[in-house]
């Protein structure tokens, strides 16, 4: 590890226009880490508007009959539940949020590139937010669920629709907003002397994202526009009825869609492999081919898309390419668990709540990986495409694994957001009603789907009844996990122990600094690190033979 | 006496291998299969399952075992070792997963071949694979429209062809030959059956679980998709596309009839012709 410690300049008179009170969790401000709180909370607001919705559907699906509300609220529900989870929660959260705070310490900058641009990209959020849910209360929201296929799109209501488009266009601006200010920040603002092979893993996970981001939004945002015309001004882009074709749609949606899944979850790759060697006390094991399996997986998701269409009118040849190209994708994936794991072992490690809740993510992950590559299989898929089976394996995706994630790093990083230390009890409260939870919602509609149940009913056949029930409960349980959740991120800022500059003895940049951080991130100049993971060099620890593995691996300088 | 390393990993990787053997063969995830080609997609259902379950057991051994093994004791500030990667490991789990789903990709392709699912639908060789298509032999050769995805029928043996429409929110089947209109599909044991759907409004999908086949029904965009009955009985027919608000309600049957039973129910309901 080595870190040059620059010496203490006087402290500079600084006068900000910016406020500094509470109030500027409230305003325009420019600095990168409020704006990742901003991302943070308001990310959370939504996502308890977007839980409550989730309950609606299962207590609508706790009995097979249509009785908890009418058919199209239910398909509203559900469309705005899928909406709202992916586009101002979770995206934002792992992206928007834990980027900002996090990207201009681990590359040595005082803010991101854009100060500006980053400060509106959070802006268009909120708008767009409470745009997309006061459809409801006007009309009525969309009704065609989160990917709006046509024709379904084109007849179901439109104003609904048409709201449902302009918030996710806002939404999609203000994720390519934030993914050219990554990769700028990224490439550009790196503190002289500090190479793209010793940035910590989160910023290569932010750099293939936003190169995702960059890449495929926009097609989403072209198709968006081609699909409110067909709505708006009766063209015929995608309306069979006057030629167009429905298929192109939905080849142009997954190609952003496909990609979005890795934009929720690669993000959150990054943040556990920050994670782990802290509350393991090892070096991240196989950096550089982690670094490889990122940009693997982020070459490999923008050819997987048709997967999600193998029922569609797609051809034989076009089955075949992409059935290889998503079951390939499990192999860097499977690299980064492999490595995660091979960190933990011989480590020392510290079962807190940001630990547990990262192994919890591995191994629910794990099991959704599985799930995937069958569901890559055509033949495999052919049968339970569209069903609870696929319901269950993207929950496992982006809840168990991203959203485990976000709790561990919320976890990890409260004490350097608030300067205090979460209550540990109630985290691992948190932690085992979210497992328990969980598992008990998701975990049966594997079951539910492979025996014949489609995905977005109202109504049932009543033989699946007891699982729904079953599924119904551990819904309720995780609304239940969020109570312990929030006594503890809102009171442990009074109560909370205090946590100084490191509690976790940690070695990235973030953690060189007081808690909360100042203003412009260090007084005096940024340190510069060079091992983000040198953990256990300490004399008398190191074993021989380690040392010449170590040697090995790295270039030597 | 300590127990050397490489024999508990052999004993547990065995364990691993007759759990996964056992998920396969004693679980009973799947419906009844009533298709031809049910037993062959159960097969591969079989495989990815064994493979799936000594994939998550192992893992789930490992982290547990580790958090297990390894957890820090109370007021312990001591590092772990400084290892920071081992190349021959790192070969080792891109080669075997890559080996792996490899095999996985090329079997399943061999399963879905087998299904009929690579058949071109409209033949660009010297074979035109839509005039064998028995519904559109029986309707004529002006009727020449570009089939745009599906399992088409194999082999020459003689295709009962049903002409499928899907509307909001119903399926309604047509027997070409015989002049029928059903709201349930009826097909026979043992004969392959041809269904070319078509769509009214919206994108619905036809599933039959106990077939293990499904296929979206498009608008503008004639599909098809056959199979074989093996199993006399009643099964659900299932919409799978979001197609508005009663796309739960959309449900139909399939009975599956030995072909004495079926010839019956056609005579009984082929509408009288005028002499």
């Amino acid at each position: 590890m080595t870190i040059a410690l620059p010496p203490i300049k006087s402290p500079e008179a600084h006068s900000s226009l910016q406020p500094t009170s509470w109030l500027r969790y409230f305003s325009f401000s420019l600095d990168h880490k409020v704006i990742g709180l901003q991302y943070i909370v308001c990310g959370f607001l939504f996502y308890f508007v977007g839980g409550a919705l989730a309950g609606v559907i299962r207590t609508e699906l706790a009995t097979p009959i249509s009785d908890f509300v009418s058919r199209e609220t239910y398909n509203q529900v559900l469309t705005l539940h899928g909406t709202i989870m992916i586009f101002l929660w979770i995206v934002p959260v792992v992206n928007g949020g834990f980027g900002n705070y996090l990207i201009p310490f681990y590359v040595g900058a005082r803010d991101m590139a854009f100060p500006r641009l980053n400060a509106v990209a959070f802006w268009m959020i909120p708008p767009a937010g409470l745009l997309l849910i006061s459809s409801y209360f006007i009309g009525g929201a969309a009704q065609s669920g989160w990917t709006a296929y046509p024709p379904l799109s084109i007849t179901t209501p439109a104003m609904g629709q048409i709201i449902w488009i302009v918030s996710v266009l806002l939404l999609g601006g203000s994720s390519i907003f934030g993914g050219i200010n990554f990769i700028a920040t990224i490439l550009k603002f790196r503190q002289p002397g500090l190479k793209l092979l010793q940035l910590p893993m989160y910023c290569w996970a932010m750099l293939g994202t936003s190169i995702l981001v960059v890449l495929s939004t926009p097609v989403l945002a072209g198709t968006l526009i081609l699909l409110s015309m067909d709505i708006v001004a009766h063209t015929g882009f995608f309306n069979p009825s006057q030629g167009g074709n429905v298929v192109v749609y939905q080849h142009l949606f997954w190609f952003y869609s496909h990609p979005a899944v890795y934009i929720m979850v690669l993000p959150a790759f990054g943040l556990v492999s920050e994670i782990l060697p802290i509350h393991a006390r090892k070096p991240l094991f196989g950096y550089v081919t982690m670094v490889y399996s990122i940009l693997a997986i982020v070459v490999l998701g923008l050819v997987v898309w048709a997967h999600h269409m193998f029922t569609s009118g797609t051809p034989p040849w076009m089955r075949l390419f992409f059935t290889i190209a998503t079951a390939f994708i499990a192999v860097p994936t499977g690299i980064k668990f492999f490595n995660w794991i091979a960190t933990l072992w011989q480590g020392r490690i510290a079962l807190n709540s940001a630990m547990l809740f990262s192994c919890a993510f591995i191994l629910q992950f794990v099991f959704g990986g599985i799930t995937g590559v069958a569901l890559a299989q055509v033949p495999f898929d052919v049968h339970v495409h569209d069903t609870y089976f696929v319901v269950a394996h993207f929950h496992y995706i982006v809840y168990g694994g991203t959203v485990f994630v976000i709790f561990a790093s919320i976890y990890h990083w409260y004490p350097k957001f608030t300067g205090h230390m979460a209550n540990e009890h109630l985290g691992r409260l948190h932690l085992l009603l979210t497992v328990i939870g969980f598992n008990l919602c998701f975990g049966p509609q594997h079951w539910l789907g492979l025996n014949g149940m489609p995905r977005r009913v109202a109504e049932y056949d009543p033989q699946f009844t007891l699982m729904n029930q079953v599924s119904s409960v551990g819904a309720l349980l995780m609304a239940i996990s969020t109570i312990p959740f929030l006594i503890n991120v809102i009171g442990s800022i009074w109560w909370g122990a205090k946590a100084g500059d490191n509690p976790w003895r940690a070695l990235t940049p973030e953690w060189l600094t007081s808690s909360p951080p100042p203003v412009e991130n260090w007084k005096g100049a940024a340190p510069l690190v060079h091992e983000p993971y040198g953990y256990g060099t300490e004399l008398g620890v190191i074993d021989l033979k380690v040392a010449t593995g170590s040697d090995l691996w790295r270039n030597p300088q | 006496m300590r127990i050397p390393a490489s024999i508990i990993t052999l004993v547990a990787g065995m364990a691993l291998v007759l759990a996964g053997f056992w998920a396969a063969n004693y679980s009973n995830l799947l419906p009844e299969s009533a298709s031809i080609n049910a037993p062959v997609y159960d097969e591969l259902f079989k495989v990815l399952l064994a493979i799936g379950t000594v994939l998550l057991l192992g893992m789930t051994g490992l982290v547990v075992f580790s958090l297990v093994r390894f957890r820090r004791k109370e007021g312990d500030t001591l590092d772990g070792p400084a290892i920071e990667g081992n190349l021959s490991l790192e070969l080792f789990w891109t080669v075997i997963p890559a080996v792996v789903v490899l095999f996985i990709g090329i079997y399943s392709y061999d399963i879905y071949d087998r299904m009929g699912g690579m058949a071109d639908l409209n033949g660009h060789g010297a074979m035109h694979a839509s005039e064998q298509l028995a519904s559109v032999r029986t309707s004529g050769p002006q009727d020449q429209e570009r089939i745009w995805g599906g399992i088409a029928p194999t082999g020459d043996s003689n295709v009962l062809p049903v002409e499928v429409t899907a509307l909001q929110f119903a399926f309604i089947f047509h027997y070409p030959m015989q002049n029928i209109t059903s709201g349930e599909l009826h097909v026979p044991t043992g004969q392959m059956v041809e269904l070319r759907m078509k769509a009214n409004d919206v994108i619905h999908a036809f599933w039959v679980p106990q077939f293990r086949i499904k296929q979206d029904i498009i608008p503008g965009q004639t599909t098809v998709l056959s199979f074989t009955a093996k199993k006399s009985g009643d099964y659900p027919i299932v919409c799978a596309e979001l197609c508005g608000p009663y796309h739960g309600g959309m449900r139909s049957h399939v009975v599956v009839q030995e072909p004495d039973g079926f010839d019956a129910w056609i005579e009984k309901n082929t509408p009288a012709t005028l002499s």
